[in-house]
């Protein structure tokens, strides 16, 4: 009797939990194909038998769409370029070396994490803009040029590289350039997989930094576009916006 | 801090490490002294631009009246009097703190519920695991739409189903008593998925014998949880409710897609009320000072949190 109640009562919270997961996702990706007329039905409409594919074709003319996939494409790559660069270098240092300042700089580093964009985008905004570099592909991906976090991450996969084979190396008389990319780098790889993921992930869907860097289309991305489609329609023609967040939602899954 | 997110991300590593010598000490030539200086460079310089710089520059900027045209103006304290006499902005940090709590109860709570729930490695609860964390993948700005339009006063799938068990509709969005707990119901449901996750690889690191000598001494599975599971999986809660907390106070995307601050200023948190300031009505000093509020909140929180809890978190 208990067992028939528990079961009864776990299967009723796995479809709620499906259902509040689900179906807005499942909304989402209806309305993209609804037209106008069939968004505001009551009641609403849970299927349509012949989907208005045109509100995709609209909502690629209603924003600049090849340029911000562009701009989106160069960010993310070239974020993700100047983080391998300034990451691995520092995480290497940080794990295998013995400096004066080590501990203080480590910890320095790790204290930006608590930091967000979010609080210093104004003086950041500033700088670019005494500089001219507004509107620039710079503004958007020079600050996030590095990763605090990653840093770390990276940092400690190095630590757990043995000895043996550093010593193994140094033998050889291999340097330190040799030890980083024969040795350190391919022990290293499903951190930096990860790590690469997440960069990735992160700055494709970034909406915030692109939005207040910039002050036209010229660089501005996807995520910045698809806000606008809302507000060019003024909140109105909501179709388009729903198809738009099917195509990121599916770039960046 | 390196402690605490060494014990949580590589828990094995730091017991070996307590064994083993890290590194070993090699002798280096005296031009080689200068080469880890120059691998950290990069890095630190761009933190040091991109944080550090503009931290001061804010914080130097809250002393002064400017608004990018006319020449800055010191004014001392007067951003802060201003402030701290405004109700406006008292309205605005009730918002933030509002927003943060529920999100942090909410969203911690019902992950670490959802992770007991789907504990046992079975296809559905691997279903159920990836449907939870769908919305954690999706861009924050695409879960904002979708929600401004399951929240639509008139068509809205919401007040749909809630006229079928036959109550009135809610004007989500649009009530200032309601709106900010739809921004709260969004932030959970777009980051609940990530927490459990997190929580679920926690817990399968629970050695099987703790759970095996609990089931010896006859322990309940209340008695369980909170004296086996909480406080083995305290390491990771401790540092996902930071990150969490760190999230919260700098959420921007939702307010300014969603409500745009409104209706009446019931959602506007901090951080929109720095953007609009700044970027709206130019008034840079004024908003470098609520920064410089936001910064020091950020700051006492995250000290608080790592001189309180931090030696109660049981490490291996």
């Amino acid at each position: 009797m208990k067992r028939t109640v528990c079961r009864t009562a776990r299967s009723a919270v796995s479809i709620l939990m499906l259902l509040v997961f689900f179906v807005p996702v499942y909304w989402m990706l209806l309305t993209a194909v609804k037209t106008m007329g069939q968004c505001y039905q009551t009641p609403p409409a849970f299927w349509v038998s012949n989907p208005a594919w045109d509100n995709f074709t609209r909502a690629f003319e209603a924003i600049p769409f090849r340029n911000m996939l562009k701009n989106s494409l160069i960010v993310t790559a070239g974020t993700l370029l100047c983080q391998c660069v300034t990451v691995i270098p520092a995480a290497y240092a940080f794990a295998r070396m013995r400096f004066r300042g080590e501990k203080l700089l480590f910890g320095a580093v790790l204290a930006t994490m608590m930091i967000p964009a979010q609080l210093i985008f104004l003086p950041v905004f500033l700088l670019f803009s005494q500089a001219g570099l507004i509107n620039s592909y710079i503004s958007l991906i020079i600050p996030h040029g590095t990763s605090a976090f990653a840093i770390f991450m990276l940092r400690q996969t190095f630590r757990q590289v043995p000895d043996e084979l550093l010593e193994a190396a140094r033998l050889d008389k291999a340097g330190q350039w040799k030890i980083i990319t024969r040795i350190m780098l391919p022990l290293a790889r499903p951190t930096l997989l990860t790590l690469c993921l997440l960069t990735l992930v992160t700055t494709w869907s970034d909406y915030f930094w692109p939005f207040v860097m910039t002050t036209n289309n010229d660089v501005r991305t996807l995520s910045v576009g698809v806000s606008m489609l809302r507000i060019v329609d003024g909140g109105v023609d909501y179709p388009l916006p729903f198809l738009w967040n099917r195509w990121s939602g599916r770039c960046t899954g | 801090m390196e402690q605490v997110l060494k014990r949580i991300f590589f828990p094995a590593a730091s017991r070996v490490q307590a064994v083993l010598p890290a590194r070993t000490a090699v002798r280096r030539r005296r031009g080689a002294a200068l080469l880890p200086y120059l691998l950290i460079a990069p890095a630190l310089a761009l933190l040091f631009v991109f944080v550090l710089y503009p931290i001061g520059y804010m914080v130097y900027l809250s002393f002064f009246d400017w608004n990018m045209i006319k020449p800055k103006e010191f004014v001392g304290l007067q951003n802060f009097v201003t402030m701290f006499h405004d109700p406006e902005f008292f309205q605005v940090l009730g918002n933030t703190f509002q927003y943060t709590v529920w999100t942090l109860v909410f969203g911690m709570g019902l992950a670490l519920a959802a992770a007991c729930f789907l504990k046992k490695d079975t296809r559905i609860n691997r279903l159920l695991q990836s449907a939870i964390f769908l919305p954690y993948v999706m861009p924050l700005v695409s879960v904002a739409f979708i929600w401004v339009w399951l929240m639509d006063a008139d068509y809205g799938l919401l007040n749909w189903l809630l006229g079928l068990v036959g109550l009135p509709g809610i004007r989500w969005l649009q009530d200032s008593a309601v709106a900010m707990y739809s921004l709260i119901l969004v932030s959970v449901w777009k980051c609940v998925g990530y927490n459990t996750l997190i929580i679920l690889s926690a817990m399968q690191g629970v050695p099987g014998y703790l759970y095996e000598a609990a089931r010896l001494d006859k322990a309940g599975p209340a008695k369980t949880f909170f004296k086996i599971t909480l406080p083995m999986i305290s390491p990771s809660l401790f540092f996902l409710t930071l990150m969490n907390l760190i999230a919260c106070f700098k959420m921007f995307e939702t307010v300014n897609i969603m409500t745009a601050g409104g209706p009446a200023n019931a959602t506007s948190t901090l951080v929109y009320s720095l953007y609009q300031y700044g970027f709206k009505f130019y008034k840079l000093g004024y908003a470098s000072a609520e920064g410089v509020v936001l910064m020091v909140i950020i700051g006492a929180c995250t000290l608080v949190y790592f001189g309180a809890l931090g030696k109660r978190v049981h490490y291996r």
